[in-house]
């Protein structure tokens, strides 16, 4: 893997583990098809992931740690789904690495 | 895209069996899931290291400029001109084997050039082909050969299989330190841009934000804001830190890993409870925000350019001197490195603990004082109110991270702590464990996703250890003092050891520091209900100092 993914008449560059090179090449569409390659229709409840990641990528500049990622999902979708077992179900792959894909948001690397 | 790892039990089939040729005759094989993939350019131009270009181990060019062989050749003459103890240890080796069965890669792979002594002859055979007499005369028979495209890409594929984790040195009867050859042929082929995306972009963060996950001042911040925040709901107590403060009296830095990755951060807020139960006049720093050096996995002068913040940030604030969190390479650097780099500190005073007015001789020159050290310090002398029972729901085992054991020497303080803080302590058996320990597998930036199946083969003797103690003593959580093994050992964790957690010692500190003024806790730093105590246990058991 890695190089060029072709969709809807643009391209986006991708790495060995199909993550964006480029997170300001994210868009809407590409994130479905991120999702579709790995088997996952995105539902609202992936969205309202997607969106705060995304959120807190622009003002943050790196993906939030997973425990203020769950406390917010908290907030917004009630309590009950404030845990890391709903955002498993969500992404099976791991909300660190499969929802932050989806997201266009990079890996963060270091003592991770 | 990530291989697939072999399960535990098709993994722990090794085979020990040597190749039939000899070991010149066999060349190297990029097995799926046993490197780390190359660099991207971004990172090397902003740290103008060389030959910055897309490129993939598995591909036949790699993209090298065209004097390549020159270049290699030419950094070997500086370094072995530089490096006494490189020369030397290109030239004693006496092929004893002592260090053979020692690393953790060669009994976890079975490849024979995993054995440290193979490992170095890798790159001894080029250097008697160039510099000494025998080998430029009589080639292969003294053990020489020429360095060719194949010997560069056998060399990159096995200095990034060693976690310079110096296991075999502690067994070498000439002392030769097998890292140091590590170290600098990894500096031989950073000449050329051959470095890993995974070490290669924490290098660059460093560079640009001060520490490896790249957070800029605004979210490292925020995450301890973060922390503080939990602290409040677990005890009623409000922290309020301060950073960047001049004047204040210490500077305490940490490994980034401790500010953004579970279980880090649990540690990290043990560190918070303890300096505000202490009333400690010390600050954080958004610059100098990084304990560890990804630069010392690419060369000495990067790791130098790296470390340098955190002596400016300590004469720019003004403190008197340093005090540095839990982490495992960063005290090889700190401890070895950093005096001789930038030394000396004169412009910071000897360390005394403002609590207990120890000194702290060892950190004499460098000012630099690990946390255990003074951790332990502060029990001795019955300044912390200790409640061990609240963590009775954990059999703890201890892991000597390889820098902090072999790199300084810390065997005692770390368990002294772990003994005042917690009821069930086993330590794993006697080979395994301080000067001898076994690495987490993932050191020296090996611990990139698309490497597990190395790193899994690299834990496994580690993993064995912490295995036997569960089975014996139900141990569920293994301690540590090393934010590497904080990201690393839970994977290997789940895959070996299933149901054994892993923790920074401070974390065990944070749960049974009695603070003053804190409401009844309910759950640990984890949020995790705390055990049920019974009547007799709890006045008991808590330890004062």
């Amino acid at each position: 893997m890695g190089g060029v993914l072709e969709f809807k008449g643009k391209s986006y560059e991708i790495d060995d583990d199909g993550y964006l090179i480029n997170w300001q090449d994210w868009n809407e569409d590409i994130a479905g098809q991120l999702a579709k390659i790995e088997g996952i229709e995105l539902t609202d409840a992936h969205w309202e992931v997607i969106r705060f990641l995304r959120n807190y990528f622009l003002q943050y500049q790196i993906a939030p740690m997973i425990k203020i990622l769950v406390k917010e999902i908290g907030k917004v979708m009630g309590p009950e789904k404030g845990n890391t077992k709903y955002l498993y179900e969500l992404y099976p792959g791991g909300p660190a690495k499969q929802a932050c894909k989806f997201a266009g948001l990079p890996k963060p690397t270091g003592c991770v | 895209m990530s291989n697939k790892v072999p399960t535990p039990d098709e993994l722990s089939k090794i085979d020990y069996t040597p190749p039939k040729k000899g070991w010149m005759d066999t060349p190297v094989e990029f097995k799926p899931g046993t490197w780390c993939y190359g660099s991207r350019p971004k990172y090397l131009e902003s740290v103008d290291f060389p030959n910055p270009r897309d490129w993939k181990p598995t591909d036949d060019d790699w993209k090298l400029p065209e004097n390549w062989k020159e270049i290699f050749l030419k950094g070997m003459e500086e370094r072995l001109r530089k490096y006494r103890s490189f020369r030397l240890f290109m030239d004693i080796c006496v092929r004893c084997g002592a260090c053979a069965d020692k690393c953790h890669f060669f009994i976890g792979s079975g490849d024979p050039k995993n054995m440290p002594v193979l490992r170095a002859e890798l790159l001894r055979s080029v250097y008697r082909k160039y510099f000494t007499a025998s080998g430029k005369l009589l080639g292969k028979v003294a053990g020489a050969r020429e360095l060719t495209i194949d010997v560069l890409k056998e060399l990159w594929y096995y200095y990034y299989q060693c976690t310079e984790c110096r296991r075999c040195s502690v067994f070498c009867p000439y002392g030769i330190d097998t890292a140091e050859i590590t170290i600098i042929a990894r500096e031989l082929l950073n000449l050329l841009g051959l470095n890993t995306d995974w070490i290669a972009g924490p290098v660059a963060n460093c560079y640009r934000t001060g520490n490896h996950l790249g957070l800029e001042p605004h979210t490292f911040k925020n995450s301890i804001e973060f922390f503080l925040s939990d602290i409040e709901d677990i005890t009623g107590i409000k922290i309020e830190p301060s950073f960047n403060r001049k004047g204040a009296e210490i500077l305490f830095i940490t490994p980034s890993g401790d500010t953004f990755a579970d279980p880090g951060t649990y540690t990290c807020m043990g560190y918070l409870m303890l300096f505000h139960e202490l009333g400690l006049d010390y600050t954080w720093s958004t610059y100098a925000s990084e304990g560890g050096n990804f630069g010392f996995f690419t060369s000495n002068e990067m790791a130098k350019r790296l470390h340098y913040k955190i002596y400016a940030e300590a004469k720019r604030l003004g403190v008197k001197w340093i005090l540095g969190g839990e982490c495992g390479h960063m005290w090889r650097v700190l401890n070895q490195y950093l005096d001789t780099w930038h030394g000396p500190a004169d412009f910071l005073e000897e360390p005394v603990s403002p609590i207990t007015g120890t000194t702290f001789e060892n950190a004499k020159s460098s000012k630099l004082v690990h946390i255990a050290e003074f951790t332990a310090d502060l029990i001795r002398n019955g300044i912390l109110k200790l409640d061990p029972s609240r963590n009775n729901h954990l059999k703890v085992t201890f892991h000597d991270s390889c820098n902090t054991s072999r790199g300084m020497g810390i065997f005692e303080e770390p368990r002294f702590i772990i003994r005042s803080v917690c009821n069930h302590f086993y330590e794993m058996p006697e080979d395994t464990i301080r000067e001898k320990t076994f690495c987490c597998g993932s050191g020296s930036g090996l611990n990139a996703g698309e490497n597990m199946e190395l790193r899994m083969r690299g834990g496994f003797p580690r993993a064995n250890a912490v295995k036997y103690v569960k089975e014996k003593h139900d141990v569920n959580m293994l301690a540590n003092i090393c934010a590497i093994d904080r990201a690393a050992l839970p994977p290997l964790m789940d895959y070996w050891v299933p149901d054994v957690r892993v923790a920074g010692v401070h974390e065990l500190v944070g749960n049974a520091l009695v603070m003053k003024g804190e409401k009844e806790r309910i759950v640990d730093l984890r949020g995790e209900p705390l055990p049920v105590k019974s009547e007799s246990t709890s006045s008991e058991e808590v330890k004062e100092g």
